[in-house]
């Protein structure tokens, strides 16, 4: 996916993770954003393109993803073969911010591909039709991981991990989360707050049978539904509470709170 | 008019001159003319049955009451059930059944539900007389006067087809055990108690604990241990309290005309914890148990109001469970009102909590009242109002209302208790301590001499066909590790075959994963398969439609399989195999440790238990190799020491083995259960129950995720073995093979 977007995403800062992402960037450092799913990974790093003037390429990691799909591959032609970029390849060339989002996902053998574009080489070999990509003075690379809720076996080489600088993300406090729900929906910031408290009180079970708690995402979806009319216990449970658990105690639960605060 | 009804009585008892005055004046104020009739003419042939006066004179006493719950119509029946325990040779009973009547009519109000009562008695007589041969009982049931002694009781809990259920129940399992069956049905045993905690009606905290738990957890932020308290044996009305060991809670809540009994759960929770984040202790020693109570009662209202405003869902619970009570309900002249009075002032205080729905007032127009919920209200509205705050407006308040009635000696209780508020205790602390004498006792060290030989048992329910239901904890299962002989055996064993062995090695080369798998002809994939990409250029070139599918790409194909081996050890197996020196236990024993080492040599993981059993209360889980163990000289010499005796109470193990292989982390999860004849033990009667029970152990295991195969050694197997595993077994008629036939047969089963 590769986008330049015109129009500024909404993002509220944390803290001073803007500031010191610039600094990143200035450098060229690799960048890893941990945290759980939904809370604004993705976003910060598209605000950050779009306030650093660069086109963001996005890659979505999966269990079944091999090097080819990052680096590129031959397409039979009528006329014989034909190499096809992969995004990282675009990326490094244009001088793009590549994002490789949910990187564990993919395995340990894929990842190690991004290895000499992340340390001072900053090139990118392309052995399958022999050629050597210098990057783009632009090119920045940028993966997001959530450590929480994979297993054991699925975690970053330390040898990949020591090639980034980190930013740690967490659902933001409620007051701010409640102003982004808000802003997000245009639900009134009081609906929003009741929103964020059965958001927090979800995020309390994690571990006790919930593998991760209500994200910002789902809150909006929520708000979403209902500033379309739905009413507030049924679109908080259809939109914070089924997608998430399948655990009949934890519904009961969530179900119960959203009752304790729509009243 | 008194003496003419004596006269009607017709009988010489001295004892039913004292009081058969007082009966007949509490007989014509709730009998009707013709039941009065009804009634001496009952009493008559009572008296006349010669079986002492003691029925006499609990009829007439009893029937009076029980009639004006039960109606007068009811008198035939019981009656019946009179006449019908006279002729048996339970005569005893009858003077229990009757002291019996009044209390459960009481439970029981309508006719049909007093017949339904009489039935169940008669069922019993029937079921639990002896008799030694022949139509005629002869022997009196052991159980019915303790049925009749402890009916009242049982119907405190349940209703009346509980009731019929656990004492059906009893006489099953206790048919030919009558000392036993008296201990059920005088509520001893714990067989008992669980059934009849089982068929209580209203919501039992042990089904809401994990939820109750998440509740506090997510909207209270609190971890505290759920403990309940029982309300069967409780002597008075406990309310739930928390203590440093945890939040006590009573066993059931049933459910109230406005709230469910989950619900009643939470608002006690909630309360509870509000307590917990908000209040602090307060000094009591220089409070009278009046002001203390006043205190307790504006303390309540504030962490609720506190809970309110986060939580404003709660308020229509809390208002249901905190009734009104009538201004005039207490009479001053006769009872102390003051708990009466602060019932009123919490309801107002209640009402009184803003919050985002429409104002309420209580209707009670005591100024003075209205003037301290509205200070209430005002000290409310400031951000850190305290214990202290609400203990200083308390005392205010008791002055202001104190009055001379508070000093009667009854106190008004009705309406001014509310379950889902706990006892305070927490609220208290005091300067000094008592000065009674028992606190300078120092408490008794007990000291657990006995230490622990092994792990505690397991109980396991188990299945009853007869009556589709578990029996509770009903098989005691103890498991331990297999005592160890000399290992070398072992190797002996699998020097002697050898043979087999190199076999089995080239059939586990082909069976042994491998890593990378290469998968041809993909539409997209790692990298181009050269020969059809050439093949499809050609194609392309011959203008004729080429295939697409010209990547390919690799695939790892790992084995993903746990295996429990659990081997029956009963007796049989020590019989010898026909046409062999050996018996089946030796057969066995070589046929584990050949598939014991070929699965060490795929690398799955395995483990091997045996179990053998000697009635439900001594269920042996035996462990040989567990999962983490390798195959060694630790095994080996365990698997060396196997023995074989008692009985195959098969369902247990199964259940127990799954406990240990459901937390294997694999894709399939595979129980051999390996054994030469049908599930029997010593207790047990029945064929069909065990048998029916290791079916249902295996549907169990199925929604665990775990595959259940039986290897059966027993060429009559056929007759019952379908029945438990469906068609997930293998007769071996010659046991001979067996060390051949195990390994392959698992071998083709993980395939």
């Amino acid at each position: 996916m590769n986008t330049n977007a015109s129009v500024q995403p909404y993002y509220a800062a944390h803290g001073n993770e803007v500031a010191l992402y610039e600094a990143a960037y200035s450098a060229r450092l690799p960048v890893m954003l941990k945290g759980p799913t939904g809370c604004g990974k993705s976003r910060f790093v598209e605000y950050m393109a779009w306030k650093l003037g660069k086109p963001l390429v996005t890659v979505a990691c999966n269990e079944d993803m091999t090097a080819s799909d990052l680096l590129g591959r031959y397409l039979l032609e009528a006329n014989g073969t034909r190499w096809l970029d992969g995004p990282l390849t675009t990326a490094a060339r244009i001088g793009a911010i590549c994002y490789l989002d949910e990187i564990v996902e993919a395995r340990q053998d894929t990842t190690v591909v991004i290895h000499p574009l992340t340390d001072h080489r900053r090139q990118l070999p392309l052995d399958k039709c022999g050629e050597l990509i210098h990057a783009h003075p632009d090119f920045q690379l940028v993966i997001s991981y959530n450590p929480g809720y994979q297993s054991v076996l699925k975690d970053l080489k330390q040898s990949t991990k020591q090639r980034f600088v980190a930013f740690d993300f967490d659902y933001p406090a409620p007051d701010l989360e409640a102003r982004i729900v808000s802003n997000e929906s245009g639900l009134p910031i009081g609906r929003a707050a009741q929103l964020v408290q059965i958001g927090v009180a979800a995020r309390r079970l994690k571990g006790h049978g919930l593998d991760e708690g209500i994200s910002t995402r789902l809150l909006v979806y929520a708000a979403t539904l209902m500033q379309r009319g739905v009413a507030a216990q049924d679109a908080c449970r259809m939109a914070l509470v089924r997608p998430i658990t399948d655990d009949a105690d934890i519904r009961a639960t969530l179900d119960n709170a959203i009752t304790a605060v729509f009243a | 008019m008194l003496s003419e009804r004596r006269a009607q009585l017709d009988c010489a008892f001295t004892e039913i001159d004292a009081v058969f005055a007082d009966c007949m004046v509490e007989a014509q104020a709730l009998l009707s003319a013709p039941a009065l009739d009804a009634y001496i003419e009952s009493a008559r042939f009572l008296g006349k049955m010669g079986r002492g006066v003691e029925p006499l004179l609990i009829f007439l006493q009893s029937w009076p009451q029980t009639a004006s719950f039960a109606g007068e119509a009811t008198l035939p029946a019981v009656m019946n059930t009179v006449r019908a325990i006279n002729q048996s040779p339970n005569g005893r009973a009858i003077a229990p059944l009757l002291q019996s009547l009044p209390a459960v009519a009481r439970r029981l109000p309508a006719p049909e539900s007093l017949q339904h009562y009489l039935d169940l008695a008669l069922e019993l007589l029937v079921q639990t007389s002896g008799s030694i041969h022949g139509i005629h009982k002869t022997y009196a049931s052991p159980c019915l006067i303790a049925f009749f002694e402890h009916a009242p009781q049982v119907l405190q809990s349940l209703s009346i087809d509980g009731m019929r259920t656990w004492a059906r129940y009893g006489v099953r399992h206790y048919h030919h055990h009558p000392e036993q069956q008296r201990q059920y049905f005088s509520l001893q045993s714990s067989d008992s108690l669980a059934v009849l905690q089982r068929e209580r009606h209203g919501t039992l905290l042990v089904d809401q604990l994990r939820k109750l738990e998440l509740y506090l957890l997510a909207l209270w932020q609190d971890q505290a241990l759920l403990v309940s308290y029982s309300t069967t044996t409780a002597t008075s009305a406990m309310q739930p309290y928390y203590d440093a060991m945890g939040m006590r809670l009573p066993d059931v809540y049933g459910d109230t005309a406005i709230v469910s009994g989950p619900d009643r759960y939470r608002a006690a929770l909630a309360h509870m914890a509000a307590h917990r984040r908000w209040s602090s202790a307060v000094y009591a020693d220089n409070y009278s148990p009046a002001q203390r109570l006043a205190i307790e009662c504006f303390e309540d209202a504030r962490v609720d109001a506190l809970s309110l405003r986060i939580y404003p869902g709660l308020r229509p619970i809390f208002l249901a469970l905190n009734p009104a009570p009538a201004v005039d309900a207490c009479n001053p002249l006769t009872h102390s009102c003051l708990r009466h009075r602060l019932a009123m002032l919490a309801h107002a205080l209640l009402c009184a909590i803003p919050g985002p729905w429409p104002l309420q007032q209580a209707d009670y127009a005591d100024p003075v009242m209205r003037e301290h919920v509205r200070r209430w209200t005002v000290a409310m509205e400031s951000s850190d109002s305290s214990s202290s705050d609400m203990a200083e407006l308390a005392i205010a308040y008791l002055a202001k209302t104190r009055c001379q009635s508070d000093q009667q000696a009854t106190t008004w209780f009705a309406d001014s208790q509310w379950d889902y508020r706990d006892d305070n205790r927490h609220l208290w602390k005091f300067h000094e301590l008592s000065d009674d004498e028992e606190s300078f006792e120092t408490p008794k060290q007990t000291v657990d001499t006995q230490q622990l030989q092994s792990l505690p048992p397991r109980h396991y329910s188990e299945w009853d066909y007869l009556s589709q239901s578990y029996r509770p904890d009903w098989v005691s299962l103890f498991e331990g590790l297999h005592p160890a002989a000399q290992g070398s055996h072992i190797d002996l064993v699998l020097e002697k075959h050898r043979a087999l062995a190199k076999r089995l090695k080239r059939m586990l080369d082909l069976l042994k994963p491998h890593e990378r798998v290469r998968l041809r002809y993909q539409e997209e994939g790692n990298e181009l398969d050269l020969d059809v990409a050439i093949r499809a250029f050609t194609d392309l070139q011959a203008k004729s439609q080429p295939d697409g599918r010209i990547c390919e790409s690799q695939s790892s194909n790992g084995r993903s399989i746990a295996v429990t081996l659990l081997l029956d050890l009963s007796e049989s197996l020590n019989d010898k195999v026909p046409g062999s020196s050996q018996s089946i236990l030796e057969l066995s024993q070589e046929a584990v440790a050949l598939l014991a080492w070929t699965v060490d040599q795929l690398g799955d993981p395995l483990a091997i238990a045996g179990f053998h059993s000697n009635s439900r209360h001594d269920v042996r889980y035996l462990h040989i190799k567990g999962f983490g163990e390798r195959w060694g000289d630790a095994v080996k010499s365990r698997m060396a020491a196997m023995q074989a005796g008692f009985s195959t109470r098969m369902g247990a193990a199964m259940r127990h083995a799954a406990h240990t292989l459901a937390s294997q982390k694999t894709d399939v999860k595979l129980l051999l259960v390996l054994t030469d004849g049908s599930p029997s033990d010593v207790d047990v009667s029945d064929e069909a129950l065990l048998v029916q029970d290791a079916r249902q152990a295996v549907k169990e295991l199925a929604t665990q995720g775990i595959t259940t195969y039986c290897i059966n050694l027993d060429a009559k197997a056929d007759a019952y073995v379908r029945d438990i595993f469906g068609k997930q077994y293998t007769v071996v008629d010659r046991i001979a093979t067996l060390p051949e036939k195990l390994p392959k047969l698992f071998m083709r089963l993980t395939k």
